[in-house]
């Protein structure tokens, strides 16, 4: 099932869950522009100096896109309704006999509750603001600020994604912890990690799926900026994403020989590794394992990425006048 | 000019402007065709785990699948319009511009866009259906053509009607109402199964509410020649659609409600 249509992102409106929610993204909005766009102090920077200007971008977008509150609770309803209709469907399989799935059902609750408040995590586009840059031509400007373009996005790509996934998870998990249990229907809500070292671990992934999410839409981005236009990247990158990251299924449930190439490749890290540690599927030195795998390609996209970035600014020709 | 043939040419035009990019049109037709595809293959990968669901193999679940598939890629295609009627037409004062004309607003709001991104889900849907066809033995009868056609007919005026409540809000909220997505797209999502696997309170919204189920499984059944495991009367089955076509009639009353009571939002 597609969530969202253009919603998909655009690609799906409609969306994952779908392919296709529909796009809740406000079409642009501007940057603004702090102390971020002054120079770093040349004398006596140190390392605070250097980082303030990625730090005012990751503040000032961040207070800008928790402003879109009617998006967020358009976003929970509709997370709620899909995360509804994807647990009836697992409890009709497993009522069925589960002599061969992979998890419980109560795992594959936790699961897709998981998926629905961290959905705004998925890296289907490229950055909005990137984006009509690029249409614009304005991007060729990012190359007189004084400061790394590969960080400047990337500050903007996280303040971006983690202040549309806060109101939503918040309200989320206030409808799948809490409102669902006191109505009497605890089965079907989120059940808490089984011990301490699986909610410890979690946070842990967490914080790599985070980062891998935002080195993945950089990805996304620098694709764009080379081809000047963001049609394909976006078009190609939903469909990728649901599926490899585990959002359409759980990893776990795609034949057995698959599993150990599928729990490798990079997008396994955004959904698939931290949901897992959560109910126990990962475990242990398998989910130390795991998580610095989900770094490891965190860092190697972040190195990989910011050289490619650098090649495609210095051959950037842009249009308009 | 007839309605009929001016719709014709709002969708001939619509058609060529998106021609005029055929790289871009052809890459968001195989965008949607992906992103419609790998849900299939989640579908896939739990029937190979659990070999059934509510009594039904994966052939079957195909049938269902590709018929709500095809329904709704048509009724998205067609009514662009009426979903962004809140933040394209009613926000900007553009609508006004459509009450100056002497058609009505409903075929002005049609022919808005014809959508042809949405033949990559058409296509997803005829190839899952053929999917189903392939692995139950299903026969195309005339019998079952007729059938399905007016299930999809049904389906698409169903659809249509969600859109044009969705609009009809934007009259007081001006903005375009998302959370009719849940219906839309949620209500397609949820009849990619047979209702039969969803819980009881589940089931009754999706067949009294918001009949989706009247236009996807009990026609559906029909075809197959089966009976409903839930125990509507075989006559019903056939004959559900039509509650498509009565839920679009009680959009466009509420619409026209909307109509009177709109004033002017724009500057």
């Amino acid at each position: 099932m597609t969530q969202r249509g253009e919603w998909l992102p655009s690609p799906l409106r409609g969306g994952v869950g779908g392919g296709g929610l529909p796009d809740d993204l406000p079409p642009t909005e501007k940057t603004p522009r702090p102390a971020a766009s002054q120079p770093p102090s040349p004398r006596g920077g140190g390392l605070p100096g250097a980082l303030t200007p990625y730090l005012a971008v990751f503040a000032g977008r961040f207070q800008l896109m928790l402003q879109y509150r009617a998006a967020a609770f358009a976003g929970f309803i509709t997370q709620c309704w899909f995360g509804i209709i994807r647990i009836l469907i697992f409890a009709a399989f497993y009522a069925g006999g589960s002599a061969h799935a992979p998890m419980t059902l109560s795992n594959a609750i936790a699961y897709t509750w998981l998926g629905q408040a961290f959905l705004a995590f998925l890296p289907w586009n490229a950055d909005p603001d990137v984006t009509e840059m690029v249409r614009t031509g304005a991007v060729a400007y990012e190359q007189l600020r004084p400061v790394d373009t590969y960080a400047w996005w990337y500050a903007r790509a996280l303040a971006w994604s983690i202040a549309r996934v806060l109101p939503r998870a918040t309200l989320m998990a206030a409808f799948a912890v809490v409102l669902i249990p006191l109505v009497g229907l605890g089965e079907w809500g989120m059940p808490p990690p089984p011990n301490a070292a699986a909610a410890g671990l979690f946070a842990v992934s967490v914080m790599g799926m985070v980062l891998l999410s935002a080195s993945i839409t950089l990805v996304i981005n620098i694709v764009m900026t080379a081809m000047l236009t963001d049609r394909g990247p976006s078009t190609l990158a939903a469909p990728i994403v649901n599926l490899f990251s585990g959002m359409v299924v759980p990893l776990a449930f795609f034949p057995d020989a698959a599993r150990p190439w599928l729990r490798a490749q990079p997008f396994a890290g955004l959904v698939d590794i931290p949901f897992s540690i959560y109910f126990g599927g990962l475990s242990g030195w398998r989910a130390v394992g795991a998580i610095a795998l989900q770094f490891g390609w965190t860092a190697a996209l972040i190195v990989g990425g910011r050289i490619w970035l650098g090649r495609v600014m210095r051959r950037l020709v842009v249009q308009g006048g | 000019m007839g309605p009929l043939r001016l719709y014709g040419r709002y969708a001939a035009a619509s058609i060529r402007a998106q021609f005029s990019y055929p790289g871009t049109l052809a890459m968001m037709i195989a965008g949607q065709f992906l992103v419609t595809v790998i849900e299939f293959i989640g579908v896939w990968a739990l029937f190979r785990r659990f070999g059934q669901i509510g009594g039904w193999r994966l052939g079957d679940v195909a049938l269902f699948y590709g018929l709500v598939s095809v329904t709704f890629s048509l009724a998205d295609a067609a009514t662009r319009g009426f979903d962004v009627f809140g933040s394209v037409f009613v926000k900007t004062g553009a609508f006004d511009r459509l009450l100056l004309r002497p058609r009505s607003t409903t075929l002005q709001l049609m022919g808005y866009e014809l959508r042809l991104t949405r033949v990559g889900r058409l296509i997803q849907g005829v190839g899952v259906f053929a999917v189903g066809m392939a692995l139950t033995g299903f026969q195309l009868t005339p019998a079952a053509m007729a059938i399905l056609a007016f299930a999809i007919a049904g389906g698409v005026a169903l659809f249509s009607g969600l859109l044009v409540m969705q609009a009809t809000l934007s009259f007081w909220t001006v903005e375009s109402l998302e959370a009719v997505n849940i219906l839309t797209y949620g209500g397609e999502a949820a009849a990619e199964y047979p209702m039969n696997v969803y819980a009881a309170w589940f089931r009754d919204v999706l067949t009294f509410a918001v009949p989706i189920g009247c236009v996807t499984y009990l026609p559906m059944l029909a075809a197959m020649g089966r009976p409903d495991p839930l125990g509507a009367p075989g006559w019903v089955l056939p004959l559900a659609p039509a509650a498509g076509f009565l839920f679009l009639g009680i959009a466009l009353f509420v619409w026209r409600f909307g109509l009177k009571r709109y004033a002017s939002a724009g500057g």
